[in-house]
């Protein structure tokens, strides 16, 4: 199992991620080691198990349909970088 | 080759807002406007920590429309993570369902040219909808209101089975009349609560593998996206003509130019990397449960129709337009307890309300009135009150305000003019003036009759009554 | 003795007799913050003001007779990831430096309604990744018992708190070890709740189906009260568990007797420091001589728990991690033209080389071609190791295991090699792969004076046994004479 720094980069940009030429020579190195790690679990004979889905048998966890606001867009708002009026605001994406 | 040996074909993705009166994962209003965010809280707006809760009517909903849609319904579901990142979708991952949608392998029915078509179904699953993006006119940015994020839809996804755009504009229609009819979405196409991405591709006759599709997002009026398939269906099959090979990619349809152009920042292939919602737990449904969903859903379109042509003897043309919106169908149900008079009640709303609202640019859910107006309107009609032309008169009043008939024919004077007195001399006063007409009609002429009750109609401002006016007419000439 | 060197139910039950005030007490442990976190570094922010009137207001509202809860005016340290309104949550990064909470987590109105009195918030590895609170963006957190060592992570602040009298109990979070290595590393106690015990509400997350808060406290007693505290059903959290409320200091019983322990060989065996091993064999003899049963078993499929814990809980952190983009909240760049430079740039600057490490990791294996081979698989293996510890716990009450395989290690000695460190947590993933219920408690000074750490692991919602076992065993052995110097 080999990962090219080429996949390296096609990870980050899925991640969104902006990564240094040194950066990407040094997780192309800890990937392989993490991967080596992960591959360990091929050992495993899984034949007709069911995968885990979340970490409990839970199910119908449901929510009545009734309106609860929380009533303060200040406070939602407070931490954005850039906003206006009552909006976040980001550079012009073109649709 | 000339165009007829090309298919074209179809497949939709329609996404219907369902109405619920909060949101798919937390306790936010639903409702359409307000100011930009206010309907908002740290789960909706992706706050650090913040975690979805499912509301219960979206799967009721869901179940619902799989239901009216002859859909199998997954017992075992559950919501899967659809990570990308943009900017309306504030937890860079959409809330969805992947391999175990909701409903699965239904199938609606559809008029065409040919007669009844099944359009298949493949799947409906339930999934959040995304915030708004404005874009500013003086170049500042764009702004993100995440007012309509995470409102709940559902994704009906079919199969590849139309293969013309009236096919697409009868499938769409009758998906809206079902959901109407069930109650699970006002369908309001021009708020984009119904919409659809329409997959086009088309092939040589006889082939069978499909072409290579592309991709329209987001299409929401009847009219452009039919105008779009055409177009698009015509320009596919000009590149193959021309030896091209056609690329899959996502269009963005221009309705002013009437074209489809590439959207280039979708040139990256994407990997969603969905996989299990670990926030949520499963969707288990039991027998009992989808019993009960099934019992509440009303009486659907195809019975109606059946039973209108039955019980009420109206025409196929009468009974497939009056059932081909809820709201013509209940309108007509609700009048006719009033006026009992089924064939006129039809009529009217065939006729004259599909033309108002046609002239209006609106669709049926527009209507204010109801059947109480209506009926009332219909027995106006039967008693002689008023004449058929008049009754035209007052829907167009009642498109602009919903007041009961009696008082819009008594505040107007529109009531039909009835007594002997008034007709008589109404009749005198014609055929002194129009001692030409009399002479053409004692020489034989029957048309000139007609033109005398017609004189006396414009006399009247159409109130006179119709059937009094042709007997005196006739006693009068023959004396 | 001062007062910052009382547990909790001493400092209640002093409370209760109006021996001491709330403000007394809140203000011994700013002065002892002032006088030792400079080298612990265990704080990211404290909330002097704040605490101090919430103090004085409980004991005006003791004096004027208005009915309280005994734990009012206690004081609290909280993990910087759970969500306090009105203060900063910072998860150790850069990312959300200046991120002010605008709601509370579950967590933190269950202790409002108790009116505790909350201290400040504590240094974690960034978003809670790491063994060693190396990764914090701001500092590293001391190791009260070494300074030159770690205090074990991701709750490093969370426990060196304790463990150096910074505050009596505090709240950390555990996803794969993050409340019991460190507990271990500091010579106190952790719990980490059944998954779903205790709501994730307001606390932001790292790996969703494994992350769980927790109490780390100076011995079990006061462990059992905090559970009581912050254990319950929550409608905001659609993994919790609707059960009926227990009062786990029922549990603190002092008998053993006929008690079934396993150990399983795998946890005393390659790979665990020989001076960890034998303490742990000593408390094995311990609870024999208590009554309890011990017997050798295995948990074989326990080796893979690692691999399978850094897909699964990467997976879920790299798309848990997308929310922070620099729009709505926390880190912007200001190297930006466009949309795509903010996602990109921002997310670069604002997360850690271990963060970023583990996005793409989680994003590799869920990336199309990989999610069968990595996500899938160790999904369904993930099944193959809870039904081993189903199986187990049809033999046993309670396993028993080392916290850590080592004793604290220097600063600095693992921090440039992931997978060492990742192997740092492989006694404490498995519990969190099987949703279960573990605690770490103090049974040894290795050579170097540094503590050791027992685990014991119960099985889903058990948690009274682990409190009673842990219980007995504390009642009879006496670590709690030895304190960092």
């Amino acid at each position: 199992m080999t990962i090219s720094k080429d996949e390296i980069n096609h990870i980050a940009k899925l991640a969104s991620l902006n990564l240094s030429e040194e950066e990407i020579e040094r997780y192309t190195v800890d990937m392989q080691e993490i991967l080596q790690l992960a591959n360990t679990i091929n050992n495993v004979n899984t034949d007709g198990m069911n995968e885990t889905i979340g970490s409990n048998e839970k199910s119908n966890v449901l929510r009545k349909d009734e309106v609860i606001e929380f009533g303060n867009i200040e406070l939602l708002l407070s931490n954005a970088p850039s906003k206006d009026e009552g909006m976040f605001r980001i550079p012009k994406v073109i649709n | 080759m000339s165009r007829d040996d090309y298919e074209v074909v179809i497949g939709l993705e329609v996404h219907c807002e369902l109405s619920t009166k909060t949101k798919i994962f937390c306790s936010c209003s639903t409702e359409f406007g307000g100011e930009p965010n206010s309907h908002c809280c740290p789960i909706c707006m992706a706050m650090p920590g913040a975690l979805p809760v499912l509301n219960e009517k979206v799967v009721e909903y869901a179940v619902k429309a799989g239901l009216a849609t002859n859909c199998s319904i997954e017992k075992n579901s559950k919501n899967d993570r659809k990570n990308y990142f943009y900017p309306d979708t504030p937890k860079a991952y959409q809330i969805s369902q992947f391999d175990k949608p909701l409903c699965y392998e239904g199938y609606v029915t559809i008029e065409t040219e040919d007669g009844e078509k099944q359009i298949r179904i493949e799947r409906i699953h339930i999934e959040e909808d995304a915030g708004k993006l404005n874009h500013d006119e003086y170049g500042r940015g764009t702004f993100i209101d995440l007012n309509r994020a995470g409102v709940p839809l559902i994704e009906v996804v079919s199969k590849p089975d139309m293969r013309n755009s009236q096919e697409v504009e009868a499938y769409m229609r009758k998906l809206k009349s079902i959901f109407e009819y069930i109650g699970i979405s006002d369908c309001k196409m021009e708020q984009g609560s119904l919409r659809a991405d329409v997959n086009v591709s088309v092939r040589k006759r006889g082939e069978k593998e499909f072409g290579t599709r592309t991709e329209m997002k987001n299409m929401n009026s009847f009219r452009n996206i039919v105008r779009a398939i055409d177009y698009e269906a015509e320009r596919q099959i000009e590149e193959i003509e021309k030896g091209n090979k056609i690329a899959q990619e996502s269009l963005r349809w221009d309705e002013i130019s009437g074209r489809t152009f590439s959207m280039r920042d979708k040139e990256d292939a994407q990997d969603y990397r969905y996989f299990p919602e670990p926030d949520l737990v499963a969707i288990r449904l039991s027998d009992e449960y989808i019993e009960k969903i099934k019992k509440q859903l009303p009486e659907l379109p195809e019975s109606r129709k059946k039973r209108y042509k039955e019980q009420y003897e109206l025409t196929e043309k009468a009974a497939n337009f009056v059932t081909s919106s809820k709201y013509y169908s209940d309108l007509f149900e609700e009048a006719i307890k009033i006026c009992n008079n089924p064939k006129t009640t039809g009529n009217l709303i065939m006729s004259d309300i599909a033309r108002i609202l046609n002239e209006r640019e609106e669709e049926p859910n527009c209507i204010k009135f109801t059947g109480k107006e209506l009926g009332e309107l219909v027995t106006l009609i039967d008693k002689g009150k008023i004449s058929s032309a008049i009754a035209k008169k007052v829907l167009e009043e009642l498109f602009n305000e919903v007041k009961m008939p009696s008082k819009i024919i008594e505040e107007k004077g529109w009531i039909q003019i009835s007594d002997e007195e008034s007709i008589k001399q109404v009749v005198l006063k014609i055929l002194e003036n129009n001692s030409q007409s009399v002479l053409d009609y004692k020489a034989g002429k029957d048309r000139a009759l007609g033109f005398l009750v017609g004189q006396a109609m414009k006399e009247t401002k159409g109130k006179a009554n119709p059937q009094m006016l042709n007997k005196m007419f006739l006693e009068e000439l023959n004396k | 003795m001062e007062l910052y060197e009382y547990t909790v139910h001493e400092l209640v039950e002093k409370l209760e007799k109006r021996e001491v005030t709330s403000e007394e007490i809140t203000r011994s442990y700013f002065n002892r913050i002032k006088e030792k976190d400079p080298e612990v570094k265990a704080y990211v922010s404290t909330l002097e003001e704040e605490a101090m009137k919430k103090a004085k207001q409980v004991d005006e509202d003791r004096k004027t007779g208005k009915q309280v809860s005994k734990f009012a005016g206690i004081p609290i340290g909280i993990k910087d990831n759970m969500c306090i309104t009105g203060t900063k949550t910072t998860c150790s990064s850069k990312m959300l430096e200046n991120f002010v909470a605008p709601y509370n987590a579950t967590v933190i109105e269950n202790l409002n309604k108790q009116d505790l009195v909350y201290l400040g918030k504590l240094n974690m590895d960034e978003f809670a990744m790491g063994s060693s609170t190396e990764h914090s963006a701001f500092f590293k957190t001391h190791n009260p018992w070494d300074l030159a060592r770690v205090p074990g992570g991701s709750s490093g602040g969370s426990a060196a708190a304790v463990a150096a009298d910074l505050a009596p109990w505090t709240l950390g979070s555990d996803t794969g070890g993050s409340i019991r290595q460190p507990a271990s590393l500091c010579g106190i106690v952790g719990l980490k709740p059944t998954y779903g015990l205790v709501s994730r509400y307001g606390l932001v997350a790292f790996a969703s189906s494994l992350d769980q808060i927790g109490p780390l406290t100076k011995d079990v007693t006061d462990s059992a009260m905090l559970l009581n505290l912050i254990a319950g059903h929550d409608d905001k959290d659609s993994t919790s568990i609707d059960m009926e409320k227990k009062d786990y200091t029922k549990s603190l019983i002092n008998d053993v007797k006929g008690m079934k322990i396993g150990l399983p060989k795998e946890y005393i065996g390659e790979g665990v420091n020989e001076e960890v091993r034998n303490a742990v064999l000593a408390v094995a003899k311990k609870y024999e001589e208590m009554g309890a049963i011990v017997e050798e078993c295995s948990l074989d499929v326990g080796k893979y728990s690692t691999a399978v814990y850094y897909i699964i809980a990467c997976a879920e952190a790299s798309s848990n991690l997308g929310r922070f983009d620099g729009i709505r909240y926390g880190y912007r760049t200001e190297k930006f033209d466009n949309l795509k430079d903010i996602y990109k740039n921002s997310r670069s600057e604002g997360f850690g080389p271990e963060v970023k490490r583990r996005i793409i990791l989680g994003t590799y294996v869920l990336s199309s071609g990989y999610y069968d081979a990595y996500y899938k698989k160790a999904q369904k293996v993930r099944t193959v190791i809870k039904n081993s510890f189903n199986k187990l716990f049809e033999k046993y009450d309670i396993l028993l295991s080392p916290t850590s395989p080592t004793t604290a290690f220097k600063i600095g000695e693992k921090s440039n090699n992931p997978v060492e460190m990742y192997l740092a947590d492989s006694c404490t993933v498995p519990v969190n792969i099987g949703g279960l219920p573990a605690i770490s408690m103090p049974c040894a000074l290795d050579s170097k004076g540094l503590p050791i750490g027992l685990q014991l692991i119960g099985k889903a919602f058990d948690e009274e046994k682990i409190f009673r076992a842990a219980y007995t065993y504390e009642q009879n052995t006496n670590f709690r004479e030895n304190k960092p110097q």
